[in-house]
């Protein structure tokens, strides 16, 4: 199905089914940990031998030697692999670094071998045995000081966030310097790990040439043709299988260590093998979210309108890998005739850099928002106000480009409302309760909705049950319920007549997981699937397709209704079809909208910021599912508390590597931080995004709630930090006097 | 995690004779930070000798008005004593501050007090850590040390203690009771138990080879308004960024140890007899030699400033 006009009056609008708060479909396996994921497959295949994977110890140089003597002689011990015995690989399209390293080592924990035996107490305890000679060399691992010298490079994150290297409207520099009111500002953000729930895990079986991985992946496509490209082996032959995931966030979306050293490891084993990235290679094995340093200018008029702004963003990655596009959301956000963005990439021998949950907005939020909030007290503007008065419903680049729905106004004004804003004291530091200072911050919410080709097939049987089959992933967000709400809406049949298959190669190729595009692109696509299929049941009947109603399990037209089943036959029906886009997405901005409210209290003696409530108004086009939505939100929200305040990977700058690199030293938020939590979702339907007429929620709950902490905390202590996370050490010197 | 082989003992001194029996023995317990480290091939025992069965896992009062905790009492189960609670409520307070409920329902009072730094360092086996591994060098010197230690350090370690019951028994003036290999049963004040680096890092206690902790016993009770204030980055499980166990008498005077800053529970008694001039010249007296690191230089100030809350909530709640 070609989608190139904006989408009219169709089935989906009925919303008998879709946009109700379903429960998981999914939600009894989760809860009763009966879903499998993917290394606890034990039923899959018969022999399963385990598999350890080292660890670099060094962050860049080469291996003089290895001795494997005695690993292979310990008890159970199957088989080895290392560089040496590997056989040539390839490099996956996705992948920076190679996943096998040796001789040469280009980062710390990258993978150097695999042990495999029996148990897998017997191949980590092998493992310690392995003895390995290396020779260190220079690395670069100071972001400040690697940035000095770094050139201009542009990107696409490859998840909706991009930007060239220079980019430039009107004068900027003219315009700035001719501001009345300027602030002009740099923001740092650290290195974050994704530090999913589950860690990579994959179990490889060969047969013959044919290798199947049941594996955690939220891009199944790019999956399989990595893996390929790795192994240098034809796609046809790889199946990967991953229909639970325990989480991404964008760690998922590439192929990773886990997969391949999984194969190569049941090659020389000759049994399948199943492997599962420890908690402390997670760091530095797999991708991080890159630090960034930024600087934002912004000039305005003294009645707040923004005449000039321009962010520009460094970081860091290995050689051959892209910066962070934390400067992509300033092209769009705010209104401002003047304009500059621009991103700087160092050389780094640090971990592989990629994309986290909503790369380049999450960092760039975390910056533009607070420099909002400066901007707006230096004009003596209420922030929310400074927001709306400086509103753009165009591309401010290309005027003639309107955004499809824009509603970030309505998302403030109704937030504030709801909030309870106006409560708000503008002058920071005065409010306290108890031992708290308290303050409150708001900030907007800002992710582009990316439209992907999507696939999938649906199926009638004889029973009338209805199946959908795509490789989509449900990475928690709920896309399970999505799509059944989605085929059980269009085909006329009640929730618990749809069956819906994922993440399995061998399905029609999806738009995938990432970039908050999953929701609206597969769901599209299996509406696509479904019209194509209610037009074959129309034929099949001799109906005209024109005027047919499918509703209650029944095909209708005039006054001819015939049960589904029957429609389907014995042998059953079936179409396959994929959501396909124009340019609308060129016609038009797409982009989803929040504003982001957070009330904070900081300790007046220690410095300690606990947030108290939260609160994120979305304007997301329609929501598929209020309660899956709301959940994806809340969950946004709270990695936007773990970014403010805690989340860092500490670089040692000596050795090279991400030091605190296991959860009792790289801090994520806890029960006892998150507090109380409200989403309201705006009732929006955005016809030019699909026939869905939805976007994504689950990057945009994100963007921004880093900026609204930071702000709340500046309102509660008068002191300003820039620097990310916002632990008590960067404020406390500054904080008043308790003695 | 290397082979070893277990035993079950039965009676103290036994657990103790075997340990000397076997080189490379240890004492297991709730094992809930020796099993980590033995995945970790951070601890590489080559025997385990499982305490449980020891039966040491009552509180009985002292002849002295005290309390004896014996070595196997959960912090579950000592946090929530109604004696404890009554009369040492800073104990109270800083188990229940520690870790999560899980493991204070595994971990015991023995194994707490000789649970290891949380030094990222001694945690990554590819790093020089002269705890670790003896003469090896100290990678966390010139690295990543937010957490680590602002006193008492050395140029072989800048570790700290990471727990908190402890840090409420130093200020209590616990008592350490321990039964060596040949049965011979003796007291430690909490003050000599745990040691500060110097050249041996790996010796953390006072404790000599094969020697079993069998109980920690408290004195009377002290009276006073007890606090325990914990600073840290997140609301619940995480280790301390600085601690204070305050106990406080009505008349102003009173007793503060500091936890996150040392090796060990830290408390200085001179500091103590000063605390009428205020927290700034308390924790001026606690620190005098400190040599922070950059990365952890703030802990000096936030010293004085959780004392200062400690001495507030002490006068708000007496």
């Amino acid at each position: 199905m070609k989608f190139d006009t904006p989408a009219g009056t169709n089935p989906i609008d009925q919303l008998k089914v879709v946009g109700k708060p379903t429960d998981r479909i999914d939600g009894p396996l989760k809860t009763t940990g009966t879903a499998p994921y993917a290394y606890e497959r034990h039923d899959v295949a018969s022999g399963q031998a385990y598999g350890y994977v080292i660890g670099a110890g060094i962050a860049k140089g080469r291996i003089r030697a290895i001795d494997l003597a005695e690993a292979k002689a310990a008890p159970g011990v199957l088989a080895i692999v290392t560089a040496d015995n590997a056989g040539k690989l390839g490099k996956g399209r996705m992948n920076t670094a190679k996943l096998l390293g040796g001789p040469d080592i280009d980062h710390y924990h990258q993978a150097i071998a695999v042990v495999v035996a029996e148990t897998f107490e017997q191949a980590r305890a092998a493992a310690a045995l392995v003895r390995v000679d290396y020779a260190r060399a220079k690395g670069r691992f100071d972001l400040d000081a690697a940035l000095k010298a770094a050139p201009l490079k542009g990107d696409s994150s490859g998840e909706g966030s991009s930007a060239p290297p220079i980019d430039r409207v009107g004068d900027f520099d003219a315009a700035f310097a001719a501001a009345p009111v300027k602030l002009d500002a740099r923001y740092t953000t650290p290195d974050q790990s994704h530090m999913m729930m589950e860690p990579h895990a994959s179990i490889a079986a060969w047969n013959g040439d044919e290798l199947t991985l049941w594996t955690s992946n939220q891009m199944i496509a790019w999956g399989r043709g990595d893996v390929a490209r790795t192994l240098g082996i034809p796609k046809e032959k790889v199946r990967l299988i991953s229909p639970y995931i325990g989480g991404g966030f964008g760690g998922k979306l590439f192929v990773r260590a886990d997969a391949i050293m999984a194969a190569l490891g049941a090659k020389a084993a000759g049994r399948p093998v199943k492997v599962a990235l420890t908690r402390p290679l997670m760091a530095n094995n797999t991708t991080h979210r890159p630090a960034t340093t930024q600087r934002i200018r912004l000039g305005c008029s003294r009645d707040g309108r923004i005449t000039a702004i321009a962010h520009e963003s460094g970081s860091g990655d290995l050689p051959g890998g892209g910066p962070e596009t934390a400067v992509s959301q300033t092209k769009l956000l705010y209104a401002g005739a003047n304009r500059l963005t621009a991103m700087r990439l160092a050389v780094l021998d640090l971990p592989e850099g990629n994309a986290m949950r909503a790369p380049g907005e999450a960092p760039g939020m975390m910056a533009l928002e607070i420099a909002m909030d400066e901007m707006a007290e230096k004009l003596g503007i209420d922030p929310v106000e400074f927001r709306i008065l400086n509103d753009t419903q165009v591309d401010p680049a290309k005027p003639e480009r309107r955004f499809s729905q824009r509603q970030l106004v309505e998302c403030l004004r109704l937030g504030a409302t709801r909030f309870g804003w106006d409560a708000r004291n503008p002058k920071p530091a005065q409010v306290r309760d108890g031992r708290w200072l308290v303050g409150m911050g708001v900030a907007a919410g800002f992710r582009n909705n990316l439209l992907m080709k999507s696939a999938a097939r649906v199926g009638i049987d004889a029973k009338g049950m209805v199946t959908v089959a795509t490789d989509m992933t449900d990475i928690g967000t709920g896309t399970y319920t999505i799509i059944a709400q989605t085929a059980a809406e269009t085909m006329g049949v009640p929730l618990d007549r749809v069956i819906v298959l994922l993440g399995d190669s061998s399905f029609p190729e999806s738009a995938g997981s990432g970039g908050q595009w999953g929701a609206n692109n597969s769901t599209a696509g299996v509406y696509a699937a479904c019209m194509k299929l209610r037009d074959s049941v129309a034929q099949r009947l001799g109906f005209n397709s024109a005027d047919v109603t499918f509703a209650g399990g029944k095909v209708m037209s005039g006054n001819r209704s015939v049960p589904l089943a029957e429609a389907a036959g014995p042998a059953g029906l079936s179409a396959e079809d994929a959501i396909e886009y124009g340019d609308l997405d060129k016609r038009y901005q797409q982009s989803t909208f929040a504003g982001h409210f957070v009330e904070v209290g900081v300790d007046a003696w220690t410095g300690e910021v606990r947030v108290r409530r939260m609160l994120a108004v979305c304007a997301a086009g329609r929501i598929l599912n209020p309660k899956a939505a709301r959940s994806q939100v809340i969950g946004a929200m709270t990695m936007g508390v773990g970014a403010a305040l805690m989340e860092e990977l500490a670089v040692d700058k000596r050795f090279g590597f991400f030091v605190n690199h296991d959860l009792a030293s790289y801090e994520v938020p806890v029960h006892a931080d998150i507090p109380h939590q409200d989403v309201i979702f705006l009732d929006e339907v955005d016809p030019i995004s699909s026939p869905m007429k939805a976007k994504g929620v689950g990057e945009l709950g994100l963007c921004g709630v880093g900026g609204a902490i930071a702000n709340s905390i500046y309102n509660a202590t008068g002191v300003r930090v820039r620097d990310y996370p916002i632990t008590l050490d960067k404020h406390l010197q500054f904080l008043p006097s308790v003695a | 995690m290397r082979p070893f082989t277990y035993e079950r003992a039965t009676k103290p001194a036994d657990a103790a004779a075997a340990a000397v029996r076997n080189p490379g023995a240890k004492f297991i317990a709730g094992g809930t930070n020796l099993l980590d480290l033995m995945k970790l091939e951070i601890e590489v025992p080559r025997h385990l000798i499982d305490v449980n069965g020891l039966g040491l896992d009552t509180i009985q009062p002292t002849a002295e008005g005290g309390l004896r905790i014996g070595a196997l009492v959960t912090n579950t189960d000592l946090a929530a004593d109604q004696r404890v609670r009554r009369d040492y409520g800073v104990l109270s307070r800083a188990i229940v501050a520690g870790a999560s409920g899980q493991l204070r329902n595994k971990a015991t009072t023995a194994g707490n007090l000789l649970q290891r730094t949380r030094c990222p360092y001694f945690y990554d086996t590819n790093q020089a850590c002269n705890k670790r591994r003896p003469g090896s060098g100290c990678a966390a010197i010139g690295g990543y040390s937010r957490q680590l230690a602002v006193i008492g350090s050395s140029s072989a370690c800048i570790a700290t203690y990471p727990g908190d019951m402890a840090v409420a028994m130093r200020a209590l003036d616990a008592a350490v009771e321990t039964v060596a290999p040949n049965g011979a049963v003796r007291t430690i004040p909490i003050a000599d138990f745990h040691r500060l680096p110097g050249d041996t890092p790996h010796i953390e206690t006072a404790l000599a080879p094969g020697e079993l902790i069998i109980a920690v016993t408290l004195p009377r009770p002290l009276g006073g308004t007890h606090v325990y204030r914990k600073v840290r980055d997140r609301a619940s499980y995480a280790f301390a960024l600085v601690s204070v166990a305050a106990v406080i008498q009505r008349d102003g005077s009173g007793r503060v140890a500091v936890g996150g800053i040392a090796h060990k529970p830290w408390r200085v008694e001179a500091a103590e007899r000063r605390l009428a001039e205020g927290s700034k010249v308390v924790a001026a007296t606690l620190l005098a030699g400190a040599k922070p690191t950059q990365d952890n230089a703030f802990k000096v100030p936030l010293v004085e400033r959780t004392l200062a809350a400690a001495l507030h909530d002490a006068r708000n709640m007496a």
